[in-house]
C-alpha cells in the first residue's frame, strides 16, 4: 500500500493545498510519496520532502506551465513506477483537471472534493452543494482522489527531511495537442476568494455597481476578499467570477461577513462551512439570520461606514 | 474545409433553487415531486455551441444526454435553445460514475464525429467535475476545463480558450477536435422563446442504450450513506455595530 501525492507549485515554491492533500494522505494506510513535474522540479522537491508525513519525493522534468495532459502522462509514469494504491491531490484546479484523466485512463473511477478519509476505500464528499454529504467506497483497485483543501489541516514539517529520486519524464508528443498560451493571474490586492481567510460578500441590497465600492473599505480594514450572490451578478453589480454560491465559488473562510444578501438556498450552499458567519441586512426575516452567528438589522448604507470606522479605530 | 458538428452534452438535475433534502432512510434525497431543469453548466454549454454555429464555425449542433425517459425534457429545453437534434441515451443515471458517462459519451462521439465536444465543468447534483477531462483522456482529445472565452480559429482547425483557474485567467490552445468544459462566466444562455419551444417539439431525437453502445455499468463507487450536513446552530442577533464589533472581537476572535 502506498499513496503518490501529485504536489502543485507555482514559482518554485510548495502550494498550501498540497500540505493538505499530505495530511489527508497520511489518513490512509500506506506511505506518502509525493510526486513533483515541472521546471522548477529540483527546488520543490527540497521544500516537498521536509513535509510532516512525507515518505519520499519523486521528481519529474517537465515544462514550466504544463497542460493537464502533460501532468497526466507524468503521473501515469510515476504511477506505473511506484505501483500505488491511492493516487491523490488538492482539490485545485490543476488537480480537478489532472486527477479524472489519470483515473480514466487506469479505467478506475475517481472521487473529488473530497471531506474526509474513513478508511483506505471510504471517503465522505458533498454533493448538491454541500446540501448533503455522501459516503462512499470506491470499489476500483487504484482508488484516485482529489480532496477539498479546506477540509484538511496543513501538515507540519517533518523531523527529517525524505529522500529524494528522480524518474526520466514520458517523451513528449512531436506535435502536442494542446499548449500554453498566456496567464493573467488577478492583480488585486486582495486575497484570492476561493482560499481567502475573511470574505465580504454583497446583495441585491446594495442596489448597484457603484454601491458595491462601499464594501472596499471594509475589506482593506479585514484583509479580505470580494464575493457576491447570484442576484448581485446576475443584476451586473460584480464580475461574475465575485459569485459564492452553488453555481459560483463554495468557501469556507474563518470570517463571512453577508451585506445586503437574503441568503438564497443557492447562496447558502457556498458558503454556510464557514466559520464564523455575519449578517447585515434591513429585513429581520431575511434567511441569511438562520445560519449567521452574528446578525445585524440595520441599514447596510449606514452599518457598513460604522464598521469600517470602528475597525480603522482600533487598528490604530 | 467542412463546418464542424458540435456535441453538447446536457443533464437533467434538480433545479438549482430548490432546498435539497435527504431522504429519510438515508439513501440519496429526495427526488419526488422535486422542480427539475438542465444544469446550470450544460446550459451554457449549449449557449456557446449555438454562439459558435450563429458566428459560422459550425453546421449543425446536437445535444446529447444520458438519463432515465424524462431527460428528453432537458433535451428538448436544448432543442429549443437552437440544437438541430438530439442524441438520448436511455439509461438510469443514480450509480452511474462518470467514468460511465464518459465512456457513453465516447462511444456517441465516435458515432457522430464532432470537431467539438462542450460539456458544462459539472454536474450540480453529483459536483464531480469529472466527465469532459474523462471524455477528452478516453478520446485522446485535447481538454480545455473551466472555459470563460473561446474562439475557433484557422477554419476549425485550432481553438484558444481562457480558462478560470484558481489565481486568475489562462489560455490555452487546442488542435481540433476537443473537449471543452464550460465555467460561469463563458456566456449568458438566452431564453428559448415559445416558437423555438414549439419547433423544438418537431426535432429528431434518437433514441439508444448502453447495451447500444457496448458500455459496461457494473458498479465502481458503492454509495453508503447520504447525510444532512452537520446544522449551523441559530446564532444571536445584535443590536449594533458597536456590539457586532465587540462580539466579533472578543467572543467569535474573528480579528
Amino acid at each position: 500500500l502506498a499513496t503518490l501525492v501529485l504536489a502543485e507549485h507555482s514559482g518554485g515554491a510548495l502550494n498550501d493545498a498540497t500540505l493538505s492533500a499530505v495530511a489527508a494522505a497520511s489518513k490512509l494506510s500506506g506511505d506518502t510519496h509525493v510526486l513533483v513535474v515541472g521546471a522548477q522540479a529540483s527546488v520543490v522537491a527540497t521544500a516537498a520532502a521536509a513535509v510532516e508525513g512525507v515518505k519520499a519525493v519523486v521528481t519529474m522534468a517537465g515544462d514550466d506551465k504544463p497542460v493537464a495532459e502533460s501532468v497526466t502522462t507524468a503521473v501515469l509514469a510515476a504511477h506505473k513506477a511506484g505501483g500505488y494504491t491511492h493516487i491523490l491531490s488538492a482539490s485545485t484546479s490543476v488537480g480537478k483537471s489532472v486527477m479524472p484523466r489519470v483515473a480514466a485512463l487506469l479505467d478506475v473511477a475517481a472521487l473529488t472534493e473530497v471531506v474526509a478519509v474513513e478508511s483506505d476505500d471510504t471517503f465522505k464528499r458533498p454533493i448538491y452543494a454541500g446540501n448533503a454529504i455522501s459516503t462512499v467506497q470506491a470499489l476500483d483497485a487504484v482508488k484516485v482522489l482529489t480532496i477539498r483543501p479546506t477540509s484538511f489541516e496543513k501538515a507540519g514539517l517533518a523531523a527529517a527531511p525524505a529522500p529524494i529520486t528522480s524518474l526520466d519524464a514520458p517523451t513528449p508528443p512531436a506535435e502536442p495537442a494542446s499548449w500554453f498560451v498566456s496567464e493573467e493571474l488577478s492583480k488585486s490586492e486582495r486575497p484570492e476568494l476561493a482560499s481567502a481567510s475573511t470574505i465580504i460578500s454583497g446583495g441585491r441590497g446594495l442596489k448597484s455597481a457603484d454601491n458595491f465600492k462601499l464594501l472596499d473599505g471594509l475589506a482593506d480594514q479585514l484583509n479580505a476578499a470580494l464575493g457576491a450572490s447570484r442576484a448581485a451578478v446576475d443584476a451586473g453589480f460584480c464580475p461574475n467570477d465575485w459569485q459564492v454560491g452553488q453555481t459560483g465559488k463554495v468557501v469556507a473562510p474563518d470570517l463571512y461577513l453577508a451585506v445586503g444578501i437574503s441568503g438564497a438556498i443557492q447562496h447558502l450552499a457556498g458558503m454556510k462551512d464557514s466559520k464564523t458567519i455575519v449578517a447585515i441586512n434591513t429585513d429581520p426575516d431575511a434567511p441569511i439570520f438562520q445560519v449567521a452567528d452574528y446578525g445585524l438589522v440595520e441599514d447596510l448604507f449606514k452599518a457598513c461606514p460604522d464598521l469600517e470606522a470602528k475597525l480603522k479605530a482600533a487598528a490604530k | 474545409m467542412s463546418k464542424m458538428r458540435i456535441l453538447v452534452g446536457v443533464k437533467r438535475v434538480i433545479d438549482y433553487g430548490v432546498k435539497v433534502r435527504v431522504r429519510a432512510d438515508k439513501s440519496g434525497v429526495e427526488m419526488e415531486n422535486v422542480k427539475m431543469s438542465i444544469n446550470p453548466f450544460c446550459e451554457i454549454a449549449m449557449e456557446e455551441a449555438m454562439r459558435l454555429k450563429e458566428g459560422g464555425h459550425a453546421a449543425e449542433v446536437v445535444a446529447v444526454s444520458i438519463g432515465p425517459e424524462k431527460a428528453v425534457d432537458t433535451l428538448r429545453h436544448a432543442m429549443a435553445m437552437g440544437a438541430d437534434r438530439a442524441v438520448h441515451v436511455l439509461a438510469e443515471t443514480e450509480g452511474m460514475v462518470p467514468l460511465q458517462v464518459a465512456k457513453l459519451l465516447v462511444a456517441v462521439a465516435q458515432k457522430e464525429s464532432p470537431g467539438l465536444i462542450i460539456l458544462g465543468k459539472q454536474a450540480i447534483d453529483g459536483d464531480c467535475n469529472q466527465t469532459g477531462q474523462m471524455l477528452s483522456a478516453l478520446l485522446g482529445w485535447p481538454q480545455a476545463t473551466f472555459a470563460s472565452k473561446m474562439t475557433v480559429a484557422d477554419g476549425g482547425a485550432k481553438a484558444e480558450v481562457v480558462r478560470e483557474v484558481d489565481g486568475g485567467l489562462e489560455t490555452v490552445g487546442l488542435r481540433l477536435p476537443a473537449v471543452v468544459t464550460t465555467d460561469l462566466r463563458l456566456n449568458e444562455p438566452r431564453y428559448a422563446t415559445l416558437p423555438n419551444i414549439m419547433k423544438a417539439k418537431k426535432k429528431k431525437v434518437d433514441k439508444l442504450t448502453p447495451a447500444d453502445l457496448g458500455v459496461d455499468l457494473a458498479p465502481r463507487v458503492k454509495q453508503l450513506l447520504v447525510e444532512e450536513p452537520p446544522k449551523r446552530k441559530a446564532g444571536v442577533k445584535v443590536t449594533s455595530v458597536d456590539e457586532l464589533f465587540d462580539k466579533l472581537a472578543n467572543e467569535a476572535k474573528a480579528f
